[in-house]
C-alpha cells in the first residue's frame, strides 16, 4: 500500500525507457504460436505474425475470426495462454505500461467517453504517455497536426459526447495519431466513415508507414486492403491463413473458402487495380 | 455546545449563503459558450496545416538528445497541448479556484462570528491576528472562549468534512466512470458508519481518540471494495448497477447498524444517535485532531492522480494504451475515497450528497478536467458545508437542525433530476 502511494515519486525518479529507432523493414513486433482463450473458448490457436517498421499491414478475415483478439495481443492487451508476444525487441510483459505507450497507439472499435471532455482535450489526451519527456515540448505540435490530418480541428472547442459517429471515430484516430508512435493498431478505423473519409484514414496510415512507422490495421473492406496495405494477412479460426503481399493472397479460392462465400477478384477497367467482389445472383 | 439563546437573526445566515454563492456565480458569468472556443482553434489548425512536417514516429526517429530542450516535467495542473481551445476553461478554472477560496475565507468568517453570541467579523479577524502574533486584540473572555472552543473548531471541521466529501465524489465518479457515484449513494458513508455505531456499541477504544475513525475506515474500505466488485462489469459500470448495489449495501449497512445498537446500552444509544444525525455540534479540538491526518492524507494524495483520472474516461483499456497502470491506480484511489470518506463520516455522521452536488457544479462551470475538478471539488464541498452548518444552526434557532438532513432536503431533488437527465441521454435504462 505504502509502495503504490509512492508511486507517483518513484516514476519521476526512475522515467521511462525511450523508445529506440528502427529502420524500414525492421520487426517491431510479432506474436508467436499465439493461443488466447476467451470465455472458454480458444480465440486464437498457434498465429504467427511479424509486424514491419515502415509498411502497412491488413488483417482481414471473417467475423469471429480472432482479428481484434490478434490486435489486442500485439497491443499487449491480454496475457496469452500460451506463446509469446514480442515489442520492441522484448516480450511485451517486460515492459511497463507507461513504456509500452511510448512504443504503440491503439485506436479501439468503439470510442466512449465517461464525461463531456472536448474534442481537443481528447485529442490532447493522446500526449499523456510524452508528459515529463523532452518530446513533451512537441505535445502542442502534435495535437494540431493529428487534428489537422483526421479533419477534426474545426470541431476542437466541441464537447466530443455531441459529435456523430463517424466523427468520433475520426477524434479517436487522432488521439492515437497524436500519441507518435512507431507501432500504430487500428482496429476497424473506417467502420463508422463515409467514402472519402475511409480513403483519408488509408492514406494515412500509408503516410505514417512512409515516415517509419509500422501500421497494423483490422479492414473489412477487401478492396481498401487491397489498394492501400502493403501486406495483408487473412485471419481464419484462430490463425493466419495466409500472409503476404495483397496481390497475392487475395485469390478467389482462398477468400471463398475463407469467408464461406463465393468471391471474384477481377482487374479495374482503367487502372488494372485488384476488385474483390462477392459473387452474386 | 453552542450558548443556548441564539440570537442572531436569519437575515444573516441568509446573507452568508448569499455571499457563498455569489463567488462561484460570478465566476460561471466568464464561462463563455464555446463561439470564441473554437474561432480560435481553427486559427491554429490553418497555421499547422501550413507547416506541416513529415509525423516522427516516435521509434523511427527519437529526436536527437540536442533538438529537445531538457524539459522541465509539466507543472501538473499545466495542460500544454492544443493552444487556444484549452486556454479559455483553463482561465476560467484559476478564476473559479480564486472566487472559491475567498468564498472559503469569508465563509469561515461569517461561520465564526455568527452565532447565538454575535462576535463581528472584525473582532474575529482581531482575535485571530492576535493569537499568531501578528497585532490584532484579544476579545473579552466569553468572547475568546466562544470563538476559540466553540466556533472554530466547529467551522474547521465543516472544512474538513466538506473538502473530505467534495473530494471523495469526484475521485469516485472519475474511477466509477460514472457521474452518479458518491460515497452516500452507493453506501460507503452507510459502511464507514458500520464501524464508528459499532465502535461506540461495543466501546472499543484500543486506539484512544482515532478508535472511532480507524474503525469506520476499515468498514468504509470494506463497503468500497465490495461495491467495487459487485458492481462492474467489462471494465464499466453502469447505473442502474450501481444505484441498485447502493441500495442493497446501504440496507445491509443500516441492518448492521440496528443490530449495533440492539446491543447498546442507554447512554450509547443516546451518543450514537446523535452522531447519526449528521451534526457538527460537538466539534471540539480534539476531535478536529482526530480527523485531520486522514482528511489531510486524503487531500494531498488525490490531487496527484487527476491527469490518470481524465485519462481513465476514456476506459480502462484506452487509459492503459496511454500509459496508465489501471490496477494500481484503482487501488490507491479506493484507498483514498475510503480515507475521505471515513474522516467525514467519523466527525458529523452520513451527511450525503455533497460529493454529488459539488463536483456536479465545478463540471458545469469549468469542464470535466480532474486537475481543476479535483481539488476544486474539496474548496467548493469546504464551502458547501459551511454554508449548511451556518444555517442549520441560525435558520430554526433556538433548535439546530441536523446537518444531513439539511443537505438530504437540498441534494435529494438534485439527484432525481441528475438520473432523470442521464436516463433522457441514455434513452432509458434497458
Amino acid at each position: 500500500m505504502i509502495r503504490d502511494l509512492l508511486a507517483p515519486l518513484r516514476s519521476l525518479r526512475r522515467p521511462p525507457l525511450p523508445p529506440t529507432a528502427a529502420p524500414p523493414g525492421t520487426t517491431v513486433a510479432g506474436v508467436r504460436g499465439l493461443r488466447v482463450r476467451l470465455g472458454g473458448r480458444a480465440v486464437l490457436d498457434g498465429a504467427d505474425l511479424a509486424v514491419t517498421s515502415g509498411r502497412v499491414l491488413a488483417l482481414v478475415g471473417p467475423n469471429g475470426a480472432g482479428k481484434s483478439t490478434l490486435l489486442a495481443a500485439l497491443a499487449a492487451d491480454l496475457v496469452p495462454e500460451a506463446g509469446g508476444v514480442e515489442i520492441d525487441g522484448r516480450p511485451s510483459s517486460h515492459w511497463s505500461s507507461a513504456e509500452l505507450a511510448l512504443r504503440r497507439a491503439v485506436l479501439p472499435q468503439s470510442a466512449a467517453l465517461a464525461f463531456p471532455f472536448t474534442v481537443g482535450e481528447v485529442v490532447a489526451m493522446g500526449r499523456a504517455p510524452w508528459a515529463g519527456t523532452p518530446w513533451e515540448d512537441e505535445d502542442e505540435e502534435a495535437v494540431a497536426e493529428a487534428m489537422a490530418l483526421t479533419e477534426v480541428t474545426e470541431f476542437a472547442g466541441r464537447p466530443f459526447s455531441a459529435l456523430s459517429g463517424g466523427e468520433r471515430a475520426r477524434v479517436a484516430l487522432a488521439r492515437a495519431l497524436a500519441q507518435r508512435t512507431s507501432l500504430l493498431l487500428l482496429d476497424e478505423p473506417t467502420a463508422a466513415l463515409d467514402l472519402r473519409h475511409q480513403e483519408l484514414v488509408l492514406r494515412l496510415c500509408r503516410r505514417r508507414a512512409a515516415d517509419g512507422a509500422a501500421v497494423v490495421v483490422v479492414l473489412h473492406d477487401l478492396g481498401l486492403a487491397a489498394a492501400y496495405a502493403d501486406r495483408a494477412a487473412v485471419v481464419a479460426d484462430g490463425r493466419i491463413a495466409a500472409d503476404g503481399p495483397p496481390q497475392e493472397v487475395f485469390t478467389p479460392g482462398l477468400l471463398s473458402q475463407v469467408y464461406g462465400q463465393p468471391v471474384e477478384v477481377v482487374a479495374h477497367p482503367r487502372t488494372g487495380a485488384r476488385l474483390v467482389l462477392p459473387v452474386r445472383g | 455546545m453552542t450558548p443556548t439563546a441564539h440570537d442572531a437573526s436569519p437575515g444573516a445566515g441568509g446573507a452568508g449563503a448569499a455571499d457563498g454563492t455569489s463567488g462561484t456565480g460570478a465566476a460561471d458569468d466568464t464561462a463563455g459558450p464555446g463561439g470564441t472556443d473554437s474561432a480560435s482553434t481553427t486559427d491554429t489548425g490553418g497555421r499547422t496545416v501550413a507547416l506541416v512536417k513529415p509525423p516522427p514516429p516516435g521509434g523511427s526517429s527519437p529526436p536527437p538528445a540536442a533538438s529537445a530542450t531538457p524539459s522541465t516535467p509539466a507543472a501538473p495542473g499545466v495542460p500544454r497541448s492544443a493552444g487556444a481551445s484549452r486556454r479559455l476553461p483553463r482561465a476560467r478554472a484559476s478564476l473559479l479556484t480564486l472566487g472559491l477560496a475567498a468564498g472559503v475565507v469569508v465563509a469561515a468568517l461569517l461561520a465564526a462570528g455568527i452565532g447565538a453570541y454575535d462576535i463581528p467579523i472584525g473582532d474575529v479577524v482581531g482575535s485571530l491576528l492576535h493569537r499568531v502574533g501578528l497585532g490584532g486584540a484579544p476579545l473579552d473572555r466569553v468572547g475568546e472562549s466562544v470563538l476559540w472552543n466553540v466556533r472554530l473548531p466547529r467551522v474547521v471541521l465543516a472544512m474538513l468534512v466538506g473538502a473530505s466529501l467534495g473530494c471523495a465524489g469526484s475521485l469516485m465518479q472519475g474511477v466509477f466512470g460514472n457521474p452518479l457515484a458518491e460515497p452516500g449513494v452507493i453506501g460507503v458513508s452507510a459502511g464507514a458508519a458500520v464501524g464508528a455505531v459499532a465502535s461506540i456499541a461495543f466501546g472499543l477504544t484500543f486506539l484512544g481518540n482515532w478508535t472511532l475513525i480507524v474503525c469506520a475506515f476499515v468498514t468504509g474500505l470494506i463497503t468500497v471494495l465490495v461495491v467495487y466488485l459487485l458492481s462492474r462489469a467489462g471494465g464499466r459500470t453502469e447505473v442502474v448497477t450501481l444505484i441498485l448495489t447502493g441500495v442493497a449495501v446501504n440496507a445491509f449497512a443500516m441492518a448492521l447498524i440496528g443490530l449495533a445498537i440492539f446491543f447498546a446500552d442507554n447512554a450509547q444509544i443516546t451518543q450514537i444517535t446523535f452522531w447519526q444525525l449528521g451534526s457538527l455540534s460537538q466539534a471540539t479540538w480534539p476531535k478536529v485532531l482526530a480527523v485531520l491526518p486522514c482528511a489531510l492524507a486524503g487531500l494531498l494524495l488525490a490531487p496527484l492522480y487527476a491527469r490518470k483520472l481524465d485519462l481513465l474516461s476514456l476506459g480502462e483499456r484506452q487509459a492503459r494504451h496511454l500509459g496508465v497502470d489501471v490496477e494500481r491506480l484503482r487501488i490507491v484511489l479506493v484507498l483514498v475515497v475510503a480515507l475521505l470518506t471515513a474522516a467525514a463520516v467519523a466527525v458529523s455522521g452520513i451527511v450525503a450528497f455533497v460529493g454529488l452536488l459539488v463536483p456536479h457544479l465545478l463540471r458545469m462551470a469549468a469542464g470535466p478536467g480532474h486537475r481543476f475538478l479535483v481539488p476544486g471539488s474539496a474548496l467548493a464541498g469546504a464551502l458547501v458545508l459551511l454554508v449548511a452548518d451556518l444555517a442549520a444552526r441560525t435558520l430554526a434557532q433556538p433548535a439546530e437542525l441536523p446537518l444531513g438532513v439539511l443537505t438530504a432536503l437540498v441534494g435529494s431533488p438534485f439527484f432525481f433530476w441528475l438520473l432523470r437527465r442521464t436516463r433522457r441521454k441514455q434513452g432509458g435504462w434497458a
